[in-house]
């Protein structure tokens, strides 16, 4: 028995879902840094999804691209982090509002 | 000659540049050489030109200098020689000139801090002449306006002349009296604009031709404000002469302007300027003989401020506003003249009263000279013993303003009142007759004030009198003479014994427009002029004989230390709230203020300050306060929060999608 | 017309316009601390205004005597094809003598601030040459895109100009200025836009050109809305009521030269913008708009003669009564009378003359006192007569005195307006009382009277400099007064063409829809325009053998095509 396409797309909404609202709700840095790859693993799923749905295998080949594209971006981020910690003792994102009017 | 008529106002304009701008530096004989020459000049030139002009009048004379273009309009500036500007240069130049050599002597020794004015005033007295001169020898309203404005101009800096009195009062003087002339010429301005419009010209041959039936049609349309065309023009015109001419209501200016030099009142303010209004009136008599209504009003201003400024004569004690509210009297009787269709005498009238006002105020200019400027009438008194030439021209002058018989201002005036009754207008008459009398009795009050009774002024004062020199006396005869003989050249026919005598009235008959309907020619029975005449005569010698009364040798003997002032005491005593009245001039000044010029005033602080500063000022700064209004709200979504800037990013998206998907 | 550089060395009127740009590098090496101080950059600022001044003159004087100055067209660049926006210069009967008052005026602003201005005299300098700039090139623009980048480009030099070296209200005067004027040219930018967006619409190219947006016709509605937005930004500049209150603010508060240049030529863009652009292009909405147009002329005329009357500080009475005097040019616009047009035309260069005048005497008595209140003053005829002299002249002129130069406008306008508009025309009459009330008060409160102040006693009359700097403004007033026809015949053809242009284009119904080729231009003198300009060598050479390679040697592709015609290779 097959896993109907569906459900994978369920699934990938969900997990799409939970990491948006991580990103929007959590206050510690590397836990919305852990939402977002959420999000970009939900985006993954479905793309590998749809290449099986569609039959082509453009789906996958875009799969690797955001995964390099994310290990970049989480690689950059936790180094601004880290840099951010050494400055201000904490990655609260909301002690980070220097840019108020 | 004739072709060099449009030399004669450029002559003095020419002397007036050179003396304003060389004078300064220049020694004062050059000066005086110049600034009299000039005018001298331009007399011997006019002299030639009536000689040449004689043979060939009445046709009128026009010479063109050059056009003034101005894409389709064209208007020549051009000079026009005809019987009535032939009168008028005659009387503008050579009294013009005659003033001049007067004022040499007059304005030879100023006191400081006026010692250097001299040239100034003869720059601006010949550029008064330059003005006047182009006034009265435009052949259109263009020219007469460029000159018209020009005489209001020097009539502000030659009253303004004193300028650096501490009590102001010239400059205030002056300004008085160009703001006063501007409005008459607001309304001169929209006759004129709208004569352009329905002719197309300007120029006065070609709008008042009797013969032309087209012109004369269109005069009678109707036009505005319920008027015909004559009549709006007439009003327009009229209203602009008021102006210029001092009368009601813009007569206010005049007695304020004597505080310039005298020689200045001499000319301006009673031989010249102020007689512009009445050429202006008689030039275009076309239009007044046919708007009926407007002649009757200019009748009967002209009336009314001749009775009207006789009162406040009476009782002026200041020398130089006698005369001033004389020449606006006398003025009336010009315009109450033409007002009843009676246009030579109008005219005539000028002619005389520009020979003996003149006289009046340079022997009045004698005596402030001799006195160390002194113009109070009340420390006057007895000058004839010190100032015997000065007394027997003034004498002259008085008599002639008077309207004794044998005196020019007889003639003249007679003529003016002859003509109101053989018009019917015998309450205009009435008026007339009174400010004979009047006009009889403030003259002789002056003269004895003046120049009988006992001195009343200081010490220092009677040891300095003196009579004037030669350069001030000879002006004073030859304007005697005037006053004397001018009126022999409009004898009326009733004292001529049946010859044609009128040479005056002959000579300018021509220049009053004859329309078919219209019959301008009225005429009396020997036996009522003989009759009004003699009842003027009576009315005359009655005005003259109560100050003579006064200032007889037979008071004195019962009041010894008798000093001449009984006339006006007696008045104040018996009559006091009259003389009040009279002696504040009906408080028509601080009426203007009040009504006008004070509310003028509110307004325009009301649209500076209310206006401007509040409603106009505070739309912007609603407008400031409503962009700071909505940049502070929207600052409030810079928190600085990166949550909320990822919100905001996310929102985007959503909408974006939204946007384009959807 | 190859090349920026061609363009500037071979066109009239580029080089006119471009000019005073070029003459600000030379700026840069000059030096304002020296031991001579200021004194070359002075020098150098008078010299190039007067090369300026010679090269109107040098332009125009030739063709003045053919009654009626030809149009003047320098060759047309391409700039931004892909928009049809061209390049443009075109002077003809209309903005010449405007140009020349541009031109005339510099020399003398930059002369008579030689004492007013103390620091910074390079950058006061660049910033009046490149306002002249500005302002040529709005006067020459035949394209109206051009004619926006112009008018803009004014802006910022003035706002220089009044911010740095102004008073102490100089910042808030200068933001004012700024931002009114702005407001209005950004709706002018916005009806400018939709004109050329409904060009391309009906024809499906770009254009922004004058003339050919002439030829579209558009629906009435539309057309007030267009209108409105034009008429709004000149109306600001005019300034009329209500939109004036930046006006008295900018010129207290700017020095001498700006206040004569904002006076003399920039307030003169307002109402040439209305001749030139907003009354041809929306005949049908401007004459609806009539009514309101000369309403608003005729509260400028009292009210602001009346403000001026009650002041207390000499230039915000001045400022004021140009107000006043702007007034009777609107009206003169409004009436659509040739006559009213010549009038207003002169008119505004009469204005420039005797108000630049009253701003220079103003700032010379401020050099000396450093005060412009009316209390301050009193009877300083009697220790400055040249100064009393030339004020008296230019009051005279101002307030309208027959003979002198602001007669001749006024009279003209009010003949022109009177058949047309005869109660109009008669109240504005009664504006000469009111601007005797005004200017006689100016005179009375500063000239007469006794000597009231201490520090008044001991005042300097005029020197050479200030006298230079006044007689050819006085000396023009006195001929334009007494031999008008000489300034007067050269605009007639150029303002007859305009009339009868706009008179036709009125008698022809609005179309109910925008319509290309509503409305041909007559076709004698416009089919072919009488080019003045034979152009550069280059492009002779090219017309006369168009295979050759030019000799000229300015290293350049030769181009098909002759004067500006045709498609063209455009080197950016």
């Amino acid at each position: 028995m097959t896993v109907p396409v569906t459900w994978y797309l369920l699934l990938a909404a969900a997990l799409f879902a939970i990491g948006t609202a991580g990103v929007l709700t959590r206050r510690n840095g590397i836990t919305i840094f852990l939402s977002i790859e959420l999000m970009l693993n939900a985006v993954n799923l479905s793309f590998v999804a749809y290449s099986r749905l569609l039959d082509q295998l453009t789906g996958q080949l875009v799969v690797f691209f955001v995964l390099a594209v994310a290990a970049a971006e989480a690689a950059v981020g936790l180094a601004l982090f880290i840099a951010i910690y050494r400055h201000r003792r904490t990655i609260d994102i909301n002690r980070m509002n220097l840019m108020r009017w | 000659m004739l072709d060099w008529l449009w030399l004669i106002p450029l002559i003095p304009l020419a002397s007036a540049a050179v003396t304003g701008l060389l004078g300064p530096r220049a020694p004062k004989a050059a000066v005086t050489t110049v600034a009299v020459g000039g005018p001298g000049l331009a007399l011997l030139l006019a002299l030639g030109s009536l000689w040449e002009y004689a043979a060939i009048a009445p046709e009128p004379v026009t010479r063109t200098l050059y056009a003034w273009t101005a894409g389709t309009i064209e208007i020549p500036v051009a000079f026009l020689l005809d019987p009535l500007s032939a009168v008028m240069l005659f009387v503008v130049t050579f009294v013009g000139f005659w003033i001049h050599v007067y004022s040499v002597g007059y304005m030879g020794h100023e006191p400081a801090p006026y010692e250097h004015s001299y040239q100034r005033f003869f720059a601006y007295l010949n550029l008064f002449m330059a003005a006047m001169l182009l006034l009265i020898l435009g052949n259109n309203f263009l020219v007469s306006f460029v000159g018209w404005e020009g005489v209001g101009l020097c009539s502000y800096l030659l009253i303004g002349f004193y300028f650096q009195n501490d009590d102001r009062v010239p400059p205030q003087a002056g300004r008085k009296a160009f703001i006063v002339n501007r409005i008459g010429d607001f309304a001169f301005l929209v006759g004129m604009l709208t004569l352009f419009s329905v002719f197309g010209t300007l120029e006065y041959l070609e709008i008042f031709d009797a013969h032309n039936a087209a012109h004369v049609a269109a005069f009678g349309e109707p036009y505005a404000l319920g008027l015909t065309l004559a009549s709006f023009v007439a009003l327009c015109l009229f209203i602009g002469a008021t102006g210029k001419s001092a009368q009601i209501p813009l007569y206010v200016w005049l007695p304020d302007a004597m505080a310039g030099p005298t020689p200045v009142s001499a000319l301006i303010h009673a031989a010249t300027m102020v007689t512009a209004g009445v050429y202006i009136v008689v030039r275009t008599n076309l239009i007044f003989q046919l708007a009926g209504g407007v002649s009757m009003l200019v009748a009967c201003i002209g009336a009314a401020t001749a009775l009207f400024a006789a009162t406040m004569a009476l009782t002026q004690t200041d020398l130089k506003k006698v005369l001033a509210y004389s020449t606006v009297s006398q003025l009336g009787y010009m315009f109450l003249a033409a007002g009843v269709g009676a246009y030579t005498a109008a005219i005539f009238h000028l002619f005389t009263h520009a020979f003996f006002k003149a006289l009046l105020f340079l022997g009045a200019g004698s005596v402030i000279h001799a006195l160390g400027g002194e113009q109070d009438i009340r420390k006057m008194g007895g000058l004839r013993k010190y100032l015997p030439v000065t007394w027997v021209t003034f004498w002259i002058g008085s008599a002639a303003l008077a309207g004794l018989p044998l005196f020019s201002g007889f003639f003249s005036k007679d003529e003016i009142l002859a003509g109101a009754w053989a018009h019917g207008h015998w309450f205009l008459w009435g008026i007339g007759a009174l400010t004979a009398l009047l006009t009889a009795f403030y003259s002789f009050r002056l003269l004895g004030l003046t120049f009988h009774g006992g001195f009343r002024g200081t010490k220092q004062e009677r040891e300095h009198l003196h009579e004037s020199p030669a350069v001030m006396t000879v002006p004073l005869g030859i304007l005697a003479v005037g006053a004397l003989g001018a009126g022999y050249l409009g004898i009326p026919k009733v004292l001529s014994f049946g010859a044609e005598l009128n040479r005056f009235h002959h000579w300018l008959e021509p220049v009053v427009a004859h329309l078919s309907g219209h019959e301008a020619v009225a005429h009396l029975a020997v036996r009522t002029e003989w009759l009004l005449m003699g009842a003027t005569t009576f009315l005359a010698l009655l005005g003259a004989a109560i100050p003579g009364i006064f200032f007889s040798h037979a008071l004195p003997r019962f009041q010894p230390d008798y000093r001449g002032t009984a006339l006006d005491d007696g008045f104040a005593y018996f009559l006091p709230k009259v003389y009040t009245v009279l002696y504040f001039k009906y408080w028509v000044d601080e009426v203007y203020d009040k009504l006008i010029v004070r509310p003028l005033r509110r307004l325009a602080e009301f649209f500076w300050k209310f206006v401007d500063g509040i409603v106009i000022e505070g739309a912007i700064r609603v407008g400031t306060f409503l962009t700071e209004l909505a940049g502070d709200f929207g600052r409030f979504s810079t928190t600085g929060n990166v949550r909320d800037y990822l919100l905001y990013l996310f929102l985007g998206i959503i909408i974006l999608f939204w946007w384009v998907f959807v | 017309m190859d090349s920026f550089l061609d363009l500037i060395l071979g066109n009239t009127l580029t080089r006119l316009v471009f000019f005073p740009a070029v003459a600000c590098i030379p700026l840069l090496f000059l030096r304002e601390d020296g031991p001579t101080g200021a004194r070359p950059v002075k020098i150098y600022a008078l010299v190039a205004s007067l090369v300026e001044l010679g090269f109107g003159l040098y332009y125009v004087l030739p063709h003045l005597g053919d009654g009626g100055f030809p149009l003047m067209r320098d060759a047309a660049l391409d700039w931004i094809p892909s928009f049809g926006i061209r390049y443009e210069l075109v002077m003809d009967g209309i903005s010449m003598p405007l140009v020349l008052l541009t031109v005339f005026l510099l020399p003398l602003v930059l002369l008579g601030s030689w004492r007013g201005i103390t620091k910074h005299w390079r950058a006061f300098t660049a910033a009046n040459l490149l306002l002249t700039t500005g302002m040529l090139g709005a006067f020459l623009a035949f394209d109206l895109f051009v004619f926006y980048v112009f008018w803009e480009v004014m802006l910022v030099p003035m706002y220089l100009i009044i911010g740095i070296w102004g008073g102490e209200r100089r910042i808030y005067a200068a933001v004012k200025f700024f931002l009114f004027t702005l407001a209005g040219s950004l709706l002018m930018l916005v009806a400018i836009l939709w004109l050329a967006w409904t060009h391309f619409d009906l024809t499906g190219t770009w254009s922004f050109s004058y003339e050919v947006l002439l030829e579209m016709g558009l629906p009435a509605n539309l057309q007030m809305w267009l209108f409105a937005a034009f008429g709004l930004a000149f109306l600001i500049k005019v300034p009329v009521f209500p939109v004036h209150t930046w006006l008295p603010d900018a010129h207290v508060e700017a020095p001498t030269g700006g206040s004569v240049i904002l006076a003399g030529v920039l307030l003169k863009l307002g109402t040439y913008g209305l001749l030139r652009f907003a009354l041809p292009l929306f005949p049908h909405a401007s004459h609806r708009a009539q009514p309101w147009l000369v309403a608003v002329a005729l509260i400028g005329i009292l009210y602001g003669a009346l403000v001026a009357w009650v002041q207390v500080d000499m230039k915000k009475l001045v400022a004021y009564s140009s107000i006043a005097h702007l007034g009777f040019v609107v009206l003169g616009l409004a009436a659509v009378d040739l006559i009213a047009w010549q009038g207003a035309l002169i008119q505004m260069v009469n204005h420039g003359l005797s108000t630049g005048a009253l701003f220079l005497l103003v700032g010379m008595i401020y050099d000396r006192r450093h005060t412009k209140r009316f209390d301050d003053f009193s009877g300083i005829a009697a220790v400055m007569p040249w100064f009393a002299f030339f004020l008296v002249f230019s009051t005279l002129a101002s307030v309208g005195l027959p003979g002198l130069n602001g007669f001749v406008g006024e009279f003209l306008i009010l003949i022109g307006s009177f058949r047309e508009l005869p109660v109009a025309a008669a109240v504005a009459t009664f504006g000469v009382v009111l601007a005797a009330v005004y200017l006689m008060k100016l005179l009375y409160r500063v000239l007469w009277g006794p000597l009231e102040h201490e520090e008044n006693k001991s005042l300097t009359d005029l020197d050479l400099r200030e006298i230079v700097a006044l007689v050819p403004l006085c000396a023009l007033m006195l001929w334009i007064g007494f031999a008008p026809q000489g300034f007067l015949a050269p605009s007639q053809t150029a303002l007859e063409r305009l009339h009868t242009q706009y008179t036709s284009r009125l008698a022809q119904e609005a179309p109910s829809e925008p319509t290309m080729a509503w409305w041909r231009p007559p076709e004698a003198p416009d089919a072919a325009p009488d080019t003045l300009d034979e152009g550069t060598p280059l492009q002779q050479a090219r017309r006369d053998d168009p295979g050759r390679e030019p000799a000229v040697g300015i290293g350049m592709e030769a181009s098909p095509g002759a004067s500006g015609e045709g498609s063209r290779e455009v080197l950016r």
